[in-house]
């Protein structure tokens, strides 16, 4: 079933939480909502659930009204950012829960409530410690224990808050590659909500990129990377550096250096963006961005440089005749992108 | 800096009942500790523990198996029981409200539960009475509907459900307002109504609390004399206290009486609690371990 936001908004006071997002999701895609804190994401998520009622706008599932639903009639899984496990409750009990509050009549037995319990338990590799408490285990463990809640409701979407938000760097970077495989596995539509560009480029089918409570993109991760369609979502999936500049009778002038602007470039004060990896560092004499070098790390046979331009500073790989800190250079972009200012 | 000198080795740790804290010197704060309670509890205590067997064991078992002391206990622990359940759902409710919703005037409610522990007991039971009595605003159409409260054991109840009320608020309230909301959110999106959540999520979380809340309003009920006094009636075997009937017999000069009647009330509340803060240990120990 296909997911279809359309112009939602969500205030909360003065602030404008959500602001016109229209977004759509296929069946068992994996879909990222990425951005800053504050930018609306998951508020968002919020709605999909049935947890906020946005002020405006209209949520269809599989041709249902979203928001005519309460949550509790969504069948939407949500996996919150601090797990939000019962802590009086063994595992296996929290992920019974689901099917245990279910009205007498479509409540599975007793035999069947702890086979899918033994099932769920295994398929998110926590055999054997249905008895324990949440208390007694460990801050990946709880969140398998969340997703397996979540999944025990056989949800129709699932929903994650900040999955890996509470995880150090190593359990997160197991983690995700074994909720990657739940999702093949379920063939769940899925949206994560998370605020670490890397972990949504790495995991999702698609990435919307949000920004105070507006959607500022959304493509494939590659697309976001190589064609970003605005500054900020330059800055925010990956390393590079901005710098303003002007378009004026077909010319591109950057921090003094003059080029043929490209073709089709509106004239007026653009940004340019180039990344590092797009980058050649270039002697003083030659065509390129003037820069300085202010630091050296040297790693087997390549020198990473970092350059200063305007203020703005740029890591690269320079060759060795220019590594070294407080030589003029000229940084060349292989290939740069502009936009309005 | 230690102030005691580190322990020989005695071939058993002695970190099992020692755990490391912040609180500096360990001998010093438990030798604090020790001497305060003897002063202020074990040594008035253990008076009450020799002074009934003045009488030897049967002079005291014919004092608290006399039917007017027997009728006193019972008035008192029942009334306080009842009281104390009573609160339980009472409190919960008024804690519940207190943290749950905002509106017009909260922070003065939230002043006036504090209201019995501050007013004196005696001032409360003269109020109650004299609202409470035949006579009083409410007493008068409750007496034309053929219900007495004031000089009755009900009085007793209503007495000691004003004094217990901030004790079950109190312990419930900073724990409601503790609890994860993102819990309850957790229930409804699994497909929880808003009664099972209550029942199975929120409730939960509250009862070694609200348990806690409890006992002290049932200790406190059952051992409470100002506000009752009034209230009762004090008709022996009907709605005489046992606190009063220690008054009583202090007053005829029977000490050994009074202590027996004394140790029987000690050894009811002991027993009660000791049950309570069992039963709290195991709800609270599961969330936790």
């Amino acid at each position: 079933m296909s997911l279809s936001i359309e112009n939602v908004a969500k205030r909360f006071g003065d602030h404008a939480a959500l602001d016109g997002v229209s977004l759509e999701a296929r069946q068992g895609e994996f879909l990222a909502l990425l951005g800053p804190s504050g930018s609306g994401k998951t508020t968002l998520l919020r709605v999909l659930a049935g947890l906020e009622r946005p002020d405006q706008g209209m949520v269809r599932f599989g041709g249902e009204d979203l928001l005519t639903m309460d949550a509790r009639a969504r069948r939407i899984g949500m996996v919150f950012q601090h797990y939000a496990l019962f802590r009086h409750m063994s595992v296996a009990q929290n992920i019974a829960f689901g099917l245990q509050v279910r009205p007498a009549k479509t409540r599975p037995s007793r035999a069947e409530i702890s086979d899918r319990v033994e099932g769920l338990l295994s398929l998110v590799q926590l055999e054997g410690l249905g008895g324990r408490y949440p208390a007694q285990l460990s801050g990946g463990q709880r969140q398998r224990v969340a997703l397996a809640r979540a999944l025990a409701i056989e949800p129709r979407m699932l929903l994650l808050d900040e999955p890996f938000g509470a995880l150090d760097a190593k359990v997160r970077r197991d983690l995700r590659g074994w909720l990657r495989r739940i999702h093949d596995e379920t063939g769940l539509t899925t949206i994560f909500v998370t605020h670490d560009q890397e972990e949504a480029m790495d995991l999702a089918d698609r990435v919307a990129i949000l920004r105070d409570g507006r959607l500022e993109q959304v493509d494939t991760p590659e697309q976001i990377y190589e064609a970003p369609a605005s500054a900020f979502v330059f800055d925010f999936v990956g390393d590079g550096v901005q710098a303003p500049g002007e378009v004026a009778g077909g010319v591109l002038t950057v921090e003094g250096w003059r080029t043929p602007a490209p073709v089709g470039a509106l004239p007026g004060p653009v940004t340019m963006s180039f990344r590092g990896e797009n980058t050649d560092m270039l002697p003083p004499h030659a065509e390129g961005v003037p820069a300085r070098v202010i630091s050296v790390l040297r790693r087997g046979g390549l020198s990473r440089a970092t350059c200063e331009i305007g203020g703005r500073t740029l890591v690269l790989e320079a060759p060795q005749s220019l590594a070294a800190p407080g030589i003029e250079v000229r940084l060349a972009p292989r290939s740069y992108l502009l936009h309005p200012r | 800096m230690s102030l005691a000198p580190s322990p020989p080795f005695t071939g058993r740790p002695r970190r099992a009942w020692r755990k490391d804290s912040v609180l500096p010197g360990f001998p010093l704060a438990l030798g604090i500790t020790l001497t305060w309670l003897s002063l202020i509890f074990l040594l008035p205590l253990s008076a009450l523990l020799l002074r009934p067997w003045e009488l030897g064991l049967s002079g005291f078992w014919t004092v608290v198996t006399d039917p007017r002391v027997l009728a006193a206990l019972r008035i008192s622990f029942g009334a306080a029981a009842l009281a104390a359940t009573i609160n339980a759902g009472l409190g919960l409710l008024i804690a519940w409200v207190l943290s749950r919703y905002t509106f017009p005037g909260r922070r003065v409610v939230d002043a006036l539960v504090d209201l019995p522990f501050a007013l004196p007991t005696a001032v409360a039971g003269i109020a109650l009475t004299a609202i409470y009595a035949p006579n009083g605003p409410l007493g008068a159409p409750l007496a034309e509907l053929g219900i007495r409260i004031a000089y009755t054991p009900l009085g007793i109840v209503l007495a000691l459900i004003f004094v217990g009320l901030p004790f079950v608020v109190r312990t419930v309230q900073p724990v409601l307002e503790d609890l994860d909301r993102e819990v309850e959110e957790a229930a409804r999106t699994l497909g929880a109504t808003p009664r099972q959540t209550a029942w199975r999520v929120v409730l939960p979380a509250l009862a070694p609390a609200l348990l806690t809340g409890v006992g002290l309003a049932f200790a406190r009920a059952a051992g409470e004399y100002g506000s009752v006094i009034f209230i009762a009636g004090n008709m022996p075997l009907r709605s005489e206290i046992a606190p009063l009937l220690i008054v009583i017999k202090l007053e005829q000069f029977d000490y050994a009486g009074a202590a027996s009647v004394g140790l029987a009330m000690l050894a009811l509340s002991f027993t009660g609690l000791l049950l309570l803060n069992t039963l709290q240990g195991v709800l609270a120990r599961r969330g936790r371990a």
